[in-house]
């Protein structure tokens, strides 16, 4: 029964991470994010002055993520500049990191996050949002807790954590499906679920079970990121 | 994490006289379960713990836990010695670039002498660099205030950016840290609380001395005992 992975891996069994804070210099906050071989990394600047001043809300601050795929991160070269794609993403990824952070003393101004793929290779946008938790963090902002964030697949008739490029064009029998879920770590709130394929309604619980148990991993690359940050510039 | 534990205070210009315990925490991390303690700045109670709101050091005095962030944007508060850019002149006064997400408003009253509403750049034009106070942080916008020492418009020397979060560890336990610093190179240094330092000395070699002895602590996030090292490497850099 057990559906062998090709990559060798377990059903449940994420791509090895790894994650830095603070690579780059000039933004308040910033943060890489590695799953395998997809490489994300994030920028967080502000809170700044928000222009066009239409969109200032003197009620409270926004976030403003932009996401993009570099030319040199897919195996074609990909066009530079917005897609419809890049869009969605960036919008969702906003909504997945909004409940987290608490930005309403910031009246009038913009964070700005930017997210760049440098590697892709599938589970982009979850890189993206983990490294963007990390890098909201970093900058100082006041949050609720991290964001934590992972894409549960179905290869087949069998749920699998976490897959890579390989296993999304996966076509025989029922297909692959792609489903992403972002959470704010140590609460029950959900702040993204997409779907992309088909995933039966009684397999939605077990797929939230594992995710579950992904995010406790996912945390802990994070956290320990953010702490040895600190600590490793202790040694100099 | 035991190394952050127990150490001398002198990096932050507030410390209290009791004795504290420091670790690091991330958002959302548990600081402290029970009654025991208060939230302060940066952090939250919810429930029966306390709970980490910002990433940074979580710093138990007393009974009040706050969290002293690392890093982040600069955010005024009153009373903050800020140095800024003169962006624009209007009617009532001079408004100054703070590098923050709202301008500084320099009101013509804190002028020190008369200025003719006419010629009002005849004592700040715009692009001049100006060290003031915040006087009040509204809705409205930073008011700013020139009346103190050692602030009005800086003339002569040169200004760079620090991180605004290493600013406390600069200046060192009341000023412990500016002063070895003033006195090792002769230098008259003025620190902003949004991270702009502007440094004039006799000459630009001594300058330039301040601002890499500045730059040595700035690119230091967390180190004990930086007095010492600071008065070694004046002796290694003589």
């Amino acid at each position: 029964m057990a559906l062998k992975r090709k990559n060798g891996r377990k059903l449940d069994e994420l791509r090895p991470m790894s994650a830095e804070v603070g690579i780059i210099p000039n933004a308040d906050g910033s943060a890489m994010f590695v799953f395998g071989k997809t490489v994300a990394i994030a920028a967080v600047y502000g809170p700044r002055m928000l222009h066009p001043q239409h969109m200032q809300n003197p009620e409270t601050g926004i976030l403003r993520v932009n996401y993009d795929l570099l030319s040199f991160s897919v195996e074609d070269r990909k066009k530079p500049g917005p897609s419809r794609r890049s869009q969605e993403i960036s919008k969702v990824t906003e909504l997945a990191l909004l409940p987290a952070v608490d930005i309403n003393e910031f009246k009038n101004t913009v964070i700005d996050v930017q997210i760049y793929i440098l590697q892709a290779n599938a589970g982009t946008r979850t890189a993206g949002i983990n490294a963007a938790s990390m890098a909201l963090a970093n900058a100082g902002i006041p949050m609720k807790s991290l964001i934590t964030s992972v894409a549960v697949g179905k290869i087949d008739k069998e749920l699998v954590l976490d897959v890579d490029d390989e296993e999304e064009h996966f076509e025989e029998g029922e297909g692959s499906t792609d489903f992403p879920i972002a959470k704010i770590y140590g609460t029950d709130e959900y702040s993204l679920m997409q779907m992309d394929g088909k995933l039966p309604p009684e397999m939605i619980p077990k797929a939230l079970d594992m995710a579950d148990e992904a995010f406790e991993k996912i945390y802990e690359v994070q956290k320990n990121a953010l702490k040895s940050y600190v600590s490793g510039e202790d040694v100099k | 994490m035991k190394e952050f534990e127990d150490k001398n205070q002198e990096e932050f210009e507030d410390v209290g006289s009791e004795p504290s315990s420091r670790t690091i925490v991330v958002p959302g991390e548990i600081v402290s379960s029970g009654e025991d303690f208060l939230a302060g700045e940066g952090a939250r109670r919810e429930g029966n713990d306390i709970v980490a709101s910002r990433y940074g050091l979580a710093d138990k005095i007393g009974r009040v836990v706050k969290i002293i962030p690392f890093s982040g944007a600069f955010i005024p508060r009153r009373n903050n010695v800020i140095i800024g850019r003169v962006s624009d002149i209007v009617h009532s006064g001079w408004i100054v670039d703070i590098d923050y997400a709202s301008n500084g408003f320099l009101p013509l009253m804190e002028s020190p002498r008369f200025v003719n509403k006419n010629e009002m750049d005849q004592f700040l034009a715009i692009g001049d660099v100006v060290a003031a106070k915040v006087w009040n942080v509204s809705a409205k916008g930073i008011d700013l205030a020139m009346k103190g020492k050692g602030l009005g418009k800086l003339e002569g020397g040169f200004i760079f950016r620090v991180n605004p979060s290493r600013v406390p560890r600069i200046i060192g336990r009341e000023g412990s840290m500016i002063n070895l610093i003033k006195e090792n190179t002769g230098c008259n240094v003025t620190i902003g609380q949004n991270g702009w330092i502007w440094v004039k000395g006799n000459d630009t070699d001594s300058e330039l001395k301040a601002r890499k002895a500045i730059e040595f602590i700035a690119d230091k996030v967390l180190v004990s005992g930086l007095t010492d090292k600071m008065e070694n490497w004046f002796k290694e850099n003589k």
